[in-house]
């Protein structure tokens, strides 16, 4: 089984989020001096290298030391800089969890963290995956959560992100997923973006599954039904509007993320739903509530039914 | 002092295990350069050190091990087959596959791991809380953890380290890698350690500084350590060398983590058979 998705992928146009984030970073660096980068003895790993290059008097590898990272970049912050945070997702968000929540959101500071790894996309066990971020950084006040659509998203997300108020996560993979986005496009924080247009049911995914309900789309169209994809890239603040309409136009949601189905895309989804008081048929599909195994983020996402083949036959089983 | 044929014993099964984390990181990626610096460690830990039983791994009695350099766990499935957990063939077969026990990290599913580890920074205070629950019980173990010195950054090693020299848990052992570099590059230019063993001896450690690939010294460690009823945590802090044995991995930062084509793999295994054929004088 896992074998025919490799053979799949390996016809798909794949960028790393971790390089375009580097190369974003670095330029706009040259331009914005209130910027300033921090890791913690990852910098090799998210390419915050060639920041460090170009600008090496704001560049902080502060050694393998999240919570004090967290809590620089919020001294940092309150003095006026822009900072960019990364390491991986898991460590981001639970290892310095109450430095970003006490440092960072309550006192509503700038910090941008960019978190990678996200979901199972690492492969390399439990420790290091980042399937319950989305959930805990949700909860935080002040906190905007994103997960970037496709690999390339970062660079709009990072420029958009220079004048966005208040701290924010952002959630990228850790490299070599697939490219949703073959042409330009306009980004807009908060905004989720159609990416195909439909009217029996609708796909709701954020970051790394955006791809694989597109592809779940297609493989639905070529059955006669009509899929329309969300890209929720933003998971906070939620476009409320775009999943009202979804429901009273298509009566059909699925969302898909790789995240537990606690807490994430889905339950902001459904906390909608339940909200408008809107009569829809509905399911969630995401890392259902256990520690994941090891494998590659094909294999798994095929096993907890989050891929392509997994979105569309749930989204069958709901019509 | 040391038995001279017990070194030679495991002078050969360091070699051996060298041998087997190349055959693994030809299999899959692993994080080479930390696997190689411990190795030396390990294999006396595992060959000389510990009490265990491999076919009872939860007897009551035994030594307890956390690897809390969790990536080090290539180096650990080597350690732990030679010990006799399970067949190296074994791990070899399944090293990485979808759905497998060995993964890139340890899982407390595999014989003889005691608790999953990757996270850094967590393992001396499981370690703590272990010798914590010996010493309520009267059990005569000992727990023994295995570090990266890159790891010693985390703060939480220190509020173990200080937790540890409170209760006086004379039966906790903690082994320092200290290859001086970590996956960006160096220590000492990333946060910097030193002055490192004045560090362990201020929070209250009997600290034990020693060439981490001397394995007449690995073995008079073992050989010296203070009673089990005493009252201080011993650190041993192994100067080691990242990528230590394959000349073209040493001291390489891009060798942190990596997979080896059959050709590296071929070569590095001969370079290791003639040293150890060189410094048994043959
Ligand atoms: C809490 C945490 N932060 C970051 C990482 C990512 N990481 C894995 S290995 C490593 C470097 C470890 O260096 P060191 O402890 O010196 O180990 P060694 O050089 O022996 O491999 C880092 C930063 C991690 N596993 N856990």
């Amino acid at each position: 089984m896992a074998q025919e998705t490799f053979q799949f992928f390996s016809l798909i146009e794949k960028m790393s989020a971790r390089e375009v984030y580097g190369k974003k970073l670095a330029e706009i660096g040259k331009t914005n001096d209130r910027i300033v980068v921090l890791t913690a003895d990852l910098m090799r790993s998210n390419k915050t290298g060639d920041f460090m290059k170009a600008h090496p008097d704001r560049f902080f590898n502060i050694g393998i030391a999240e919570q004090n990272m967290m809590g620089i970049a919020a001294g940092l912050a309150l003095d006026g800089k822009l900072p960019f945070v990364s390491t991986m997702a898991t460590f981001a968000t639970m290892r310095a969890c109450e430095q970003v929540r006490t440092d960072i959101c309550y006192a509503n500071l700038p910090v941008r963290i960019v978190a990678t790894h996200g979901g199972l996309t690492t492969g390399a066990g439990p420790t290091h995956y980042g399937q319950e971020d989305l959930a805990i950084m949700r909860s935080l006040p002040n906190m905007t959560v994103i997960a970037p659509g496709d690999p390339n998203q970062i660079g709009k997300v990072v420029e958009a992100s220079i004048e966005w108020e208040g701290p924010m996560y952002i959630r990228i993979g850790r490299g070599g997923e697939p490219v949703v986005y073959k042409e330009d496009y306009t980004y807009e924080i908060g905004k989720s973006i159609t990416v195909r247009e439909g009217d029996h049911i609708t796909l709701i995914a954020t970051g790394s599954i955006v791809f694989y309900a597109v592809a779940a789309a297609e493989m639905l169209a070529a059955e006669g039904i009509r899929a329309r994809v969300i890209d929720m890239h933003t998971i906070k603040p939620l476009d409320r509007q775009a999943v009202i309409k979804a429901a009273k136009e298509t009566g059909a949601i699925v969302t898909a993320e790789d995240h537990n189905i606690y807490g994430g895309l889905g339950s902001a989804v459904a906390e909608v739903l339940a909200e408008e008081g809107l009569a829809c048929k509905f399911r969630r599909l995401g890392i259902p509530d256990l520690f994941a195994g090891y494998g590659e983020p094909e294999y798994l996402y095929h096993l907890y039914g989050y891929d392509a083949e997994g979105i569309c036959s749930a989204a069958k089983a709901l019509l | 002092m040391v038995d001279q044929s017990t070194v030679e014993r495991l002078k050969d099964l360091a070699c051996e295990a060298r041998k087997n984390i190349l055959r693994l990181c030809h299999k899959g990626a692993t994080h080479i350069g930390g696997d190689l610096s411990m190795a030396d460690m390990m294999t006396v830990l595992y060959q000389y050190g510990m009490k265990y039983d491999p076919k009872r791994p939860d007897w009551e009695e035994r030594d307890r091990f956390i690897l809390s350099k969790g990536h080090g766990a290539g180096c650990l499935y080597v350690t732990l087959a030679m010990a006799g957990y399970f067949s190296m063939d074994e791990v070899l077969a399944k090293y990485r596959e979808p759905g497998s026990p060995f993964g890139e990290h340890p899982s407390s599913e595999v014989p003889g791991v005691e608790i999953s580890t990757g996270s850094l920074g967590h393992g001396l205070s499981v370690s703590v809380g272990l010798a914590l629950a010996a010493r309520l019980d009267g059990r005569g173990n000992r727990v023994f953890t295995l570090m990266g010195d890159g790891e010693t950054q985390e703060g939480s090693v220190w509020e173990a380290a200080m937790a540890a020299a409170h209760y006086e848990l004379g039966n906790l052992v903690a082994f320092v890698d200290r290859n001086r570099i970590s996956l960006d590059g160096e220590t000492e230019k990333l946060l910097r350690l030193e002055p490192y063993a004045e560090k362990w001896r201020a929070f209250g450690w009997n600290v034990v500084v020693i060439d981490g690939h001397d394995i007449e010294q690995i073995v008079a460690v073992f050989d010296n350590l203070p009673p089990v009823d005493s009252k201080k945590p011993t650190v041993v802090i192994g100067k080691t060398v990242k990528g230590k044995g394959v000349a073209s991995m040493e001291n390489d930062v891009n060798w942190h983590a990596g997979s080896i084509d059959a050709d590296f793999l071929a070569r590095s295994c001969a370079e290791l058979d003639e040293a150890r054929r060189r410094e048994r004088g043959e």
